[in-house]
């Protein structure tokens, strides 16, 4: 059967089954429908919502402007979808191409999205994990949760851990005059992310604004009253912080477990996948029906020597989404490469934090523009003398040509000269990054290794 | 209405918030804060928003369509 023939069919009638109904799941059905696809689209989420945007729930809904369920994503066209909503999937049969939902029923695809994403890291002691006022921070539902709690006013909250969404709930707090204290086993908040030079100015940013800013500390244990309500907080340097809330931001965890034993090339680091989107199976060989995007992925590079990336970006999963329904309707020769420029955003404390490119892999820094002292400034980041990626603190209108800079392996140092170079900016420092082995509430973008042949780095084998 | 901005795109020029000053807002220096489901009075004002943006990053419902087989939409 001539490979046209077949995709003129899957773009009739075909079968197309998208698991994980978020922003990636969304974007991708929304450029299958765009691209002529008008077979059977079925969108399987196990939350119960249609879906919705998640970095305002760490921003504006704990800053009231807006509420959790207010944040459902706009739609760029009508889906014609049929969506099963609140149901899991639980399993995948590579060779029967079927979809086993929590509810019984099984889907055929004759293409298949992954698109489940990660979920946050709970804390890791269960009994302590299910006391009352403890929180995590991913869902609409821990949302809901967790502004109500602000709303009732607690007395100190308590967060574990200095990562961007840690950093952000605190902002939050200060900006409604919770009393917050922040504890994380790093150096400095955005550490993992940013490096130790950016981060000790996010660490002074928080402790003027009267975070109560505990690093170089592990939580050792969270106790609670007679009711199950949490009450302290124990550190690792022998203190204690009394809190009635608790928001564990300890990062997130790949949504795999449930293609465990299918054969798929999916483990904690995520789901191997070409340039292309397609997934890789447990032998290291690229399906050619299956293909993921968003969060839970973890794709090849060209701009970062072809090794493995694991972005926790909204743009990222925006980006791939499109580029996998691409992909998943075209003939080989037609397909494109997922080559996106990672970048980020986050604010907090007042100020808008933005970056590109892969600032983790840089082992200087400089600053190439106002400065640290006064929280606006750019940072370069350089490794093997190439600009590897790049930060603004309130400088965001410069960052597409950092972008550029990147896109173009311009040498680092960068020769330009600026207007307003400071002394700072005249020569490259350590960037100071932790020690990657160390695991803190982990940066958003993480290096997974090169080929999907290197078993120890793709997969974990089921069990059988 | 449902409203989401592309803030890697978005480089805090803020006529967005001069258009939409109910819907968008600048906080602090140039980050930018918005509701995601504005209130129908406001539409003119935010299309008028997503024209301004010189980046166009503000994107705009074009479907209001329901989710189906699933539990009930919230959307609008
Ligand atoms: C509080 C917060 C703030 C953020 N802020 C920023 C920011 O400022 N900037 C930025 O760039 N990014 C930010 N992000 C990250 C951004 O939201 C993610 O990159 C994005 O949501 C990824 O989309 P996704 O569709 O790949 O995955 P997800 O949004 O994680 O969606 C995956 C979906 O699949 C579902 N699912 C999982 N397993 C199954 C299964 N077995 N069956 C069915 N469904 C399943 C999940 O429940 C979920 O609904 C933030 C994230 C959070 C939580
Ligand atoms: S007009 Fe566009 S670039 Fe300017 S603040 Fe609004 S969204 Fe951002």
């Amino acid at each position: 059967m001539p490979a046209d023939g077949y995709l003129e069919r899957l773009k009739r009638e075909g079968r197309i089954v998208v698991v994980g109904a978020s922003l990636a799941g969304l974007r991708a059905a929304e450029t299958l429908r765009d691209e002529g696809f008008a077979g059977t689209l079925t969108m399987v989420g196990d939350e119960p919502y249609e879906p919705y945007d998640r970095p305002p729930l760490s921003k504006g809904v704990l800053l009231n402007r807006t509420t959790p369920d207010h944040t459902a994503l706009p739609r760029r066209r009508a889906l014609d979808a049929d969506w099963r909503l609140g149901v899991a999937a639980t399993g995948l049969d590579m060779a029967a191409k079927r979809v086993r939902l929590a509810d019984g029923e099984e889907l055929e695809y004759d293409r298949l999205l992954i698109a489940t994403g990660v979920r946050a890291r709970p804390w890791p002691h269960e009994r302590e994990a299910e006391l009352d006022g403890v929180f995590v921070l991913r869902t609409r539902d821990d949302a809901t949760a967790l502004q109500k709690r602000l709303t009732d006013g607690p007395r100190r909250v308590f967060v574990v851990g200095a990562g961007f969404t840690g950093s952000e709930i605190a902002s939050a707090c200060r900006e409604r005059e919770i009393a917050v204290t922040v504890a994380e086993r790093g150096a400095a908040p955005l550490v993992g992310a940013l490096g130790g030079v950016v981060g000790e100015v996010a660490a002074q940013l928080q402790r003027e604004s009267g975070v109560d800013l505990r690093t170089g500390v592990m939580v050792t244990g969270l106790e609670g009253d007679s009711a199950g309500r949490v009450r302290t907080a124990h550190l690792s340097d022998g203190s204690s912080v009394e809190a009635d809330v608790v928001v564990v931001s300890l990062g997130a965890t790949r949504n795999t477990e449930w293609l465990t034993g299918s054969g798929l090339g999916a483990g904690p680091r995520g789901i191997a996948c070409d340039a292309g989107c397609r997934a890789f199976d447990i032998r290291g060989i690229v399906t050619d029906d299956i293909f993921v995007a968003g969060d839970v992925a973890r794709s090849p590079h060209p701009l970062f020597g072809y090794q493995f990336l694991s972005l926790e970006h909204w743009g990222n999963a925006v980006s791939q989404a499109e580029t996998a329904a691409h992909n998943m309707l075209c003939k080989s020769v037609d397909r494109r490469p997922h080559m996106w420029v990672p970048a980020f955003w986050s604010s907090q404390f007042g100020v808008n934090i933005k970056s590109v490119g892969v600032p983790s892999m840089g082992t200087e820094i400089l600053i190439s523009q106002g400065s640290l002292a006064e929280r606006r400034f750019v940072g370069v980041y350089g490794y093997q003398e190439r600009v590897i990626g790049a930060v603004t603190f309130d400088q965001a209108r410069w960052l597409p040509f950092y972008e550029h800079l990147i896109e173009t392996t311009a040498s680092f140092p960068p020769p330009f000269a600026t207007v307003d170079r400071r002394p700072e900016g005249a020569r490259p420092v350590p960037a100071d990054f932790p020690d990657p082995s160390v695991p803190t509430h982990g940066p958003t973008v993480t290096l997974s290794g090169y080929s999907p042949a290197d078993r120890r780095m793709t997969f974990t084998p089921g069990r059988h | 209405m449902r409203v989401v901005v592309d803030l890697n795109r978005c480089q805090g020029y803020a006529q967005c918030a001069f258009l939409a000053p109910d819907v968008f807002e600048i906080h602090g220096e140039e980050a930018l804060l918005y509701k995601p489901r504005p209130d129908e009075a406001w539409r003119d004002d935010v299309v008028r928003a997503v024209t301004a943006c010189p980046v166009q990053a503000i994107l705009l419902d074009r479907s209001d369509e329901a989710v189906t087989a699933g539990e009930a939409s919230d959307a609008r």
